[in-house]
């Protein structure tokens, strides 16, 4: 009954903004809304077509419903992070733990959107196109691979960049080369790396900071490698109470996400498991070689720590920045999990550089295309040429 | 040998020519059009630079550096000809483009006629200059490890131009806006390809 109400609202209204009418400024906006809600009535009027309801809202949108469970437990676990670290998490209810997350996270997510899509709508009207709906997935992504306490308006100046230079640039949504979610981060981590690494940020303390007990520590497991010191537990760090970014600590809700979107699909399963290979192989040669506390960690806890299964779920598998052959996927999934490691243990600058492992190899996802697509091209030529 | 590898990887990847250092910006920017011809160019860089390297490294050590005449007599040990090295490095450059050039002519007309006037404008490409006046700074131990550094330089800016062409070729497709489209798109494309990577800068070896 209510979605009947609803689309008799829309279509009463339909008219205001059709060209002539009084709003038809704002004709992208009135689309963008309707089809977000309903499948569009609108038909292609030439050319071949495949006629199928996954469009690409219906993408977007299940990749968000795979990142549902990795936001709700980062909400959690911001709370967890807090009344552990003031050391009241005995007097505290599940509901208030959460409760505190929820209000510290949802208001990075209302920046994020809202900065996001302002920018969206306002290129859309410029250029007299339709919404992009890519910014559904990036605008989630973007709060999760921030550190809490990270200030909005700095949540705001990153998103603003990866959308106009990393994205709108290059013509919008499916065109982009690099990961919007991932330039925002690393353009926050090197203006402002004050505030995207150490021992302060992962842990919202708000008001109660001077309440903080005793042997407390903010810093990620990672971070506190970097120092020698090996102190998590395994299945903390996979079930995902750990200090960290807001939805890349808990492995478990991750992969939860990862099911999902192998099963609809979506995500790439080549990717994910290449890079996950690529990362056991570099932890395990490294193992062999190792000479400080950081490599000594075993080779398949780094698949748990830090940021990498947020990024090979994720990040790697966006199908716009990802190579986009077969035996493509392979090469660049593997080398991502190649220079994560070796970025995150051979690098001390970098102890959370699953992100610029992921850059790099956006970067050269097109030239390995190239190569394979070429490769294809002479093998196919050879077999013609020994036919005739 | 431990040494060597370290040399080249750095040279490769943490002091990359292009994305560290912003050298030979010029042909970076004006041949990366295309995957193939950039290919050309940029195994033409990896061949000079690795042969003007050692060159200048020999010419650095025995002739031109502080007390390096010793070899023709103690007479000789105090002559400091240092200040001659810029005009004798872009000598050896010169003429070893030169010879590049004689020998894509000769091997693959297609790709020289592609490359134009680039090819020998790269005795002007600050990345080999920049290749032998860093090789003069880092003091190496032998002409081996002169030889890997050029070798490595050579191919970090192989590697940054082939990427550059392979996104390029395929922003061609995408609906850049007018005022971006050709170099305005290839600058951002270059800044966002340094970003990337910096998640070397730091790496200690």
């Amino acid at each position: 009954m209510i979605g009947q109400g609803f689309k008799n609202f829309f279509d009463k209204q339909r008219p205001k903004f059709e060209k002539g009418g009084k709003l038809h400024t704002f004709h992208s906006v009135f689309e963008g809304f309707e089809t977000f809600l309903y499948v569009s009535d609108a038909t292609t009027k030439k050319g071949s077509h495949v006629r199928d309801y996954i469009d690409l809202k219906r993408t977007m949108i299940f990749v968000v419903l795979a990142l549902v469970p990795t936001m709700l437990f980062g909400m959690y676990n911001i709370g967890y992070q807090h009344f552990a670290a003031i050391g009241a998490l005995a007097e505290t209810t599940f509901m208030q733990v959460f409760i505190y997350g929820f209000l510290r996270v949802l208001p990075v997510i209302i920046v994020s959107y809202g900065v996001g899509l302002g920018i969206e709508f306002a290129f859309a009207q410029i250029k007299g196109h339709e919404i992009h709906e890519g910014f559904l997935v990036s605008g989630l992504l973007i709060p999760l691979v921030l550190p809490i306490d990270t200030p909005l308006w700095m949540t705001a100046i990153a998103v603003a960049f990866s959308v106009i230079i990393a994205k709108e640039a290059f013509g919008g949504t499916g065109m982009n080369i690099w990961n919007p979610a991932l330039i925002a981060r690393a353009f926050l981590f090197f203006a402002y790396p004050s505030h995207m690494s150490g021992d302060s940020v992962w842990i919202r303390l708000g008001t109660d900071a001077d309440k903080v007990v005793d042997g407390f520590s903010g810093a990620t497991p990672l971070g506190l490698a970097l120092n020698g010191i090996l102190d998590y537990n395994i299945w903390d760090a996979f079930w995902g109470f750990i200090p960290g970014s807001i939805g890349e600590t808990s492995s478990f809700a991750i992969l939860l996400g990862a099911a999902f979107l192998i099963i609809t699909g979506i995500g790439s399963w080549k990717i994910m498991l290449s890079t996950v290979l690529g990362a056991l192989f570099t932890g395990a040669l490294i193992n062999v070689f190792a000479v400080n506390p950081f490599m000594e960690i075993p080779f398949w806890h780094h698949l748990f720590l830090g940021g990498f299964m947020f990024g090979a779920v994720f990040m790697t598998t966006d199908p716009v920045s990802a190579s986009q052959t077969a035996k493509g996927k392979w090469i660049y999934g593997f080398l991502i999990g190649v220079l994560a490691i070796v970025i995150r243990v051979l690098n001390p600058a970098f102890p959370e550089g699953v992100m610029l492992a992921i850059l790099l190899m956006n970067t050269f996802a097109p030239l390995i295309d190239h190569y394979v697509v070429q490769g294809n091209v002479r093998r196919r030529l050879k077999r013609v040429s020994v036919k005739v | 040998m431990e040494n060597i590898i370290n040399i080249f990887i750095k040279s490769i990847f943490i002091e990359n020519m292009v994305f560290a250092y912003f050298l030979g910006m010029c042909s970076y920017l004006a041949v990366s059009k295309s995957v193939k011809t950039a290919t050309g160019l940029g195994l033409a860089v990896i061949f000079v630079l690795g042969i003007t390297v050692p060159v200048n490294y020999l010419l650095e050590n025995f002739i031109l550096k502080e007390g390096a005449l010793s070899w023709l007599g103690s007479q000789f040990a105090e002559v400091d000809l240092s200040f001659l090295s810029f005009i004798m490095f872009i000598a050896v450059i010169a003429s070893m483009v030169q010879l590049v050039e004689m020998i894509v002519e000769k091997f693959a007309p297609a790709l020289y006629a592609s490359l134009g006037i680039f090819l020998p404008l790269i005795a002007v490409n600050c990345a080999i200059l920049g290749g032998s006046l860093f090789m003069q700074q880092k003091d190496f131990l032998n002409i081996g490890e002169a030889t890997t550094y050029g070798i490595g330089s050579g191919v970090g800016w192989f590697l940054a131009i082939v990427g550059i062409a392979a996104i390029r070729e395929k922003v061609q497709y995408s609906n850049v806006p007018a005022p971006l489209r050709g170099l305005g798109m290839a600058f951002i494309i270059t800044g966002l390809m340094g970003m990337a990577f910096m998640g070397f800068s730091g790496i200690k070896l």
